[in-house]
């Protein structure tokens, strides 16, 4: 397998990274190296293995429904870097 | 040097609560050796002011009764747990004047114990790399030198370099730091002091900035198995704000330390002696298993056959993980932000700008893997894996009570040395992720030096939620290697 | 009921599926501990886990876990006991962890189905799923000529995604199907199904073939509000389509938003960009487990739902099937008409709730809950009527007044002297006066003109001011022109 540079840069995209012309080639390049070294795993037998999916084994603890959280806007938008009143700014979204 | 700094965390505790020396003292002695050793770049932030306040409260305790068990203890806070007021990076520009109100359930706990914070600890951008060189905030200098003269400075091991620096260094008392794939044991090693890596859901992430959910685990840096234990037993705890974390009781670990060995099977994964590996890891390995069966302790070949495909594994699992964790980071709440043309301008020149290589790497590797048509062949499968690495550690731990491993595979390597090659670099965690995949404990010990003067750890790894052995043993091999050498750089 | 709409080239049949997205009712968030009422100040009701603030963590709601185990009762669905929490990955800016909580693979309620009530009879409606996810906070485009405004006080509010399956085709079963979906989750408490609130939003998904033919490429129509927006929606996408085709072109898979103005859909361009949402099992949770016993408490703790009233109405109070349907639709008005109905005539009680207090209501603007007649107090008219103490058309003015003033209907016709006259002999004074009256008319009806029968009522109504009981001037009529 081998990643090419429109691989990488759709990745990118999907990331929300940009990368010039020059750092896709190298970024490829350095992911198919590491990908090659990954493929070692190719030699595992994992049929019939389950995927972990967790480490403790412990399953999912629940709260109550009660609201003891929130009502704190300052709090929440205290470090926005732009802000409107009491809401969060965005470039302007066409939909 | 003053001699108050040569005091370790259970040495100073006692002190403290016999009024031999103040909390203000003790905390004015640590903030001024700290200011002398800026080059050593430990800490991206010290805070003085709450550090003496912190400590005149330890002090006002103890005078009247009512010392708590960490009163007027100077520690050093990986910028990874996020602290009430105070400026958390996570070692990286994204999170460009970023001040959290809330606090990290770990560093409260801490601050409830009686610790006094000294400042916020240099490290690898994000935890994403083991030599504290991927920083936005620069390089971390170990204090420790090598004989070699020309090879200088040496990095401090990562992701917790500035945390391990700052402890080997005697700028702190002891240290927070994370370990999601050896973060705390690799620094541990190469700076000469002890790093544990408590089992997976034993303290609490809540607040703390999240590389990779189901590997990251807090853990202390420390002088001593003892402090280890100490600071441990303060950070730990259930806490409901975390779906991870163990709804279990914190043993008294200091207890453990009872330095018996005798009877116990301590296993010797044959994995983890490596082809090429330099020959003083597996002398100092040999150190290791002689010490331990000449204290009465069994030393058990044991086979672990998924131990080569753990790193590749961690390789797919971690960044996955990360990828989508730090997608938060988009310029529009917190931090960075660059302003662009439309939104999607917006968000990539921010974390474009924002990230460094490393992890921009890991980003990429982390969505690539999980992306459509991707995701069996690599992500599913991993997780395959990882369920054989953990079942590799359930079937041994039927056999023995606790494994002896290297920490990592060399010792402490010159500054830029590895930083053009990943994978080399990704090799450093070779035997400390394995325990990080199943979720196991693990504590590194020093040992010995290297030949070029270097210190050098090795590994205990145990049970789920059996810290308490795992301190009994690394601190039974503390006291027989008896490691007393002293970095040449630092207070 | 199937519809098939004509086409240049033949007949062409509408393949529909919904998602419907619907607000768990519950306090608090599904991950969060902050309030989810609606209407609140900006970025108030959120905490730093809705904010997506570094190191916050998820720790799941368990109401809202028991509101989607007996949503997916209702629905006559397998409830999964293991199921699994995914993160959807994509960047939007209401979207603060870049990652939606979903359940992807193992939903946490499977396979189950609807039936639907529509002009050719009962049909049955597959549902593929329900799971449970978070809401996304709201951005606002309208406040400022280069900005968009981000409000989080909706992110982490749960959701119930359920996914029917395409069995769906017309616009009539759409509207059915929803209607029953709404009535089955307000029945049950677990969303107050309010579309104008957004609290009940649906995506539709419109394709059309040939009968008989495989499915053709769908469209998804993105966020419908309404039950008569979804029907027009379909509507125009089906003939959009069938002319595409039948133009020769192909169909192109897209994301569309309905547009309630112009009565037209149309292409989302910011939603064309390829997705890849790199689905994986959130490492910040746990898979979510619980045994049968807890399925089986909320099971014996249900309500009757809308189906099995509606049957035991047409059985136990022999309603058409019309009155039932319509009675149930809602569990107020089925609780209301219940209680208003015991002891008393059910069909004249389902008449008087479907037609006269609906119709008032309705001119009023008012709700049943706000209705000034309460169910017992209705009830209590009936009786009137059932008894002869009044005729139903006395009663409808007695009604005019119980809902003017609230008062009880005895105390109106009490006051009122509204009383029927139900003695023979007053009544036949009366009739024999009119007979009298009306002489030459009399002659015309003993010749054959029977319409004039309904004058003769007539005027002995008149003259008892309308208190006459109806069935005996009948009667005495009959006797005394015959």
């Amino acid at each position: 397998m081998s990643l090419d540079k429109g691989t990488v840069k759709r990745v990118a995209q999907l990331a929300r990274l940009r990368l010039d012309d020059e750092q896709l080639e190298k970024t490829a390049e350095e992911l198919n190296k590491i990908f090659t070294w990954i493929e070692q795993l190719d030699e595992v037998d994992v049929s019939n293995i389950e995927p972990l999916a967790s480490v403790t084994g412990h399953s999912l603890p629940e709260r109550m429904d009660e609201v003891t959280d929130g009502n704190y806007p300052d709090r929440v938008l205290s470090n926005a870097p732009d802000r409107a009143s009491n809401f969060f700014t965005v470039p302007k979204v066409v939909e | 040097m003053s001699s108050i700094l040569d005091l370790d965390l259970a040495s100073a505790r006692s002190a403290l609560q016999k009024k031999e020396v103040s909390a203000v003292e003790l905390t004015e002695t640590y903030l001024s050796v700290m200011s002398s050793n800026d080059h050593l770049n430990c800490y991206i932030t010290s805070t003085p002011e709450k550090a003496l306040d912190m400590a005149s409260k330890s002090d006002h305790r103890i005078n009247s009764g009512d010392a708590l068990p960490l009163d007027g203890i100077p520690i050093a806070i990986k910028d990874l747990f996020c602290t009430d007021g105070v400026l958390t990076t996570a070692g990286s520009h994204i999170l460009n004047g970023f001040i959290p109100t809330y606090e990290s359930s770990v560093t409260e706990n801490l601050w409830e114990h009686g610790a006094v914070m000294l400042g916020k600890c240099n490290m690898d951008e994000f935890a994403m790399g083991s030599a504290n060189t991927t920083s936005y905030f620069g390089a971390v200098e170990n204090p420790w030198r090598s004989d070699d003269r020309q090879k200088s400075p040496l990095v401090p091991g990562g992701s917790s370099g500035g945390s391990a620096s700052a402890v080997a260094s005697r700028l702190a008392l002891a240290a927070t730091g994370t370990d999601t794939g050896g973060s705390i044991r690799q620094p541990g090693s190469f700076c000469g002091i002890v790093g544990l890596k408590p089992t997976y859901g034993r303290c609490s992430r809540w607040g703390t900035i999240a590389f990779a959910s189901s590997l990251d685990q807090a853990g202390p840096l420390t002088r001593t198995v003892r402090d280890a234990a100490i600071m441990l037993k303060a950070m730990a705890g259930h806490d409901p704000k975390d779906s991870t974390s163990a709804n279990l009781q914190v043993p008294d670990f200091e207890s453990a330390l009872t330095n018996d060995v005798r009877g116990l099977r301590i296993g010797v994964p044959r994995e983890y002696l490596l082809d090429g590996m330099p020959s003083e890891i597996e002398k100092l390995l040999e150190t290791g298993i002689e010490m331990l069966r000449t204290a009465g302790a069994t030393i058990v070949d044991v086979s672990m056959p998924h131990t080569k495909f753990a790193l590749p594994t961690y390789y797919i699992i971690a960044p996955a993980e990360a990828s989508s964790n730090l997608a938060r980071y988009d310029g529009v709440r917190y931090g960075l932000r660059i302003e662009g043309d439309n939104l999607d301008d917006m968000y990539e020149k921010t974390r474009s700008v924002g990230f460094g290589a490393e992890v921009k790497r890991r980003i990429l590797i982390g969505t690539y893997v999980l992306s459509a048509g991707y995701y069996d062949a690599y992500y599913l499968k991993a997780q395959r894996v990882r369920s054989l690495i953990k079942q590799d550690f359930d079937l041994v731990f039927d056999n023995v009570d606790v494994l002896l491993t290297p920490t990592a595979p060399s010792d402490a390597f010159a500054i830029g040395e590895n930083d053009d090659d990943p994978i080399k670099m990704y090799l450093n965690d070779i035997f400390t992720v394995p325990a990080s995949l199943a979720g196991v404990p693990a504590i590194s010990v020093p040992v010995g030096l290297s030949k070029n003067k270097l210190p050098l750890g090795l590994q205990i790894i145990g049970k789920m939620f059996d810290e308490e052995l795992v301190l009994r043993v690394g601190g039974a091999l503390e006291g027989m290697a008896g490691f007393k050498s002293r970095p040449a750089g630092g207070a | 009921m199937v519809q098939l709409l004509k086409g240049e080239t033949g007949e062409w049949e509408i393949v529909i599926g919904l998602e419907v997205h619907a607000q768990v009712s519950s306090e608090a968030k599904l991950f969060s501990s902050a309030a989810t009422k609606f209407g609140a100040e900006p970025n108030s009701q959120v905490s730093l886990v809705d904010a997506a603030m570094p190191g916050m963590l998820p720790v799941i709601n368990k109401e809202c876990v028991r509101q989607a185990i007996k949503t997916g009762l209702g629905i006559n669905a397998k409830i999964n006991l293991f199921s699994v929490f995914d993160r959807k990955n994509y960047f939007y800016p209401d979207l603060p962890q870049g990652y939606q909580i979903s359940q992807f693979k193992q939903p946490i309620v499977g396979e189950g189905f609807l039936e639907i009530e529509v002009s050719d009879g009962a049909k049955k409606i597959g549902i593929e799923r329900l799971h449970l996810e978070q809401d996304a906070g709201k951005s606002i485009h309208d406040q400022h000529p280069s900005r968009s405004f981000i409000d989080l006080n909706r992110s982490g509010v749960a959701l119930m995604e359920i996914v029917s399956k395409p069995d769906i085709r017309s616009g009539e079963e759409a509207g059915a199907y929803l209607k029953k979906l709404r009535s089955i989750v307000r029945y049950l408490g677990t969303c107050d199904g309010n579309m104008q609130e957004g609290s009940l939003r649906c995506d539709v998904n419109v394709s059309v073939r040939k009968p008989g033919e495989e499915l053709g490429t769908r469209c998804e129509i993105k966020n419908v509000n309404s039950i008569r927006f979804v029907q027009q929606a379909i509507e125009y996408e089906a003939r959009r389509q069938i002319e595409i085709i039948e133009d020769g072109h192909l169909i192109n898979q897209e994301t569309r938003l309905f547009d309630p103005n112009r009565g037209e859909t149309r292409s989302m361009r910011s939603k064309e960009e390829a997705h890849d949402y790199r689905y994986f099992p959130d490492p910040d949770l746990l898979p979510l487990k619980f045994d049968d016993a807890l399925v089986q408490a909320i099971a014996s703790d249900m309500p009757e739902l809308p189906d099995a009233k509606r049957t035991r109405f047409i059985e136990e109070y022999e309603l058409s099937e019309a009155d039932a349907t319509l009675l149930v639709e809602e569990r107020e008005t089925a609780e209301f008409y219940e209680e208003m109905a015991a002891g008393r005539d059910k069909k004249l009680s389902a008449n008087w709730l479907g037609t006269e207090l609906f119709g008032a209501l309705n001119k009023e603007g008012l709700s049943l809950a706000e209705s000034p007649i309460t169910a017992e107090s209705l009830g209590r008219l009936i009786e009137l009527i059932s008894d002869g103490t009044i005729s139903g058309r006395i009663a409808k003015d007695v009604f005019v007044d119980m809902f003017e003033s609230g008062e009880d209907a005895l105390d109106i016709v009490e006051r009122k002297g509204l009383t029927q006259i139900s003695d023979a002999g007053a009544i036949l004074e009366l009739v024999e006066s009119v007979i009298s009256d009306n002489a030459s008319k009399v002659a015309e009806f003993r010749n054959g003109k029977d319409k004039l029968f309904g004058f003769f009522v007539g005027q002995v109504m008149k003259k008892s001011q309308g208190k006459a009981n109806p069935k005996l001037v009948n009667n005495l009529l009959k006797d005394k022109l015959g």
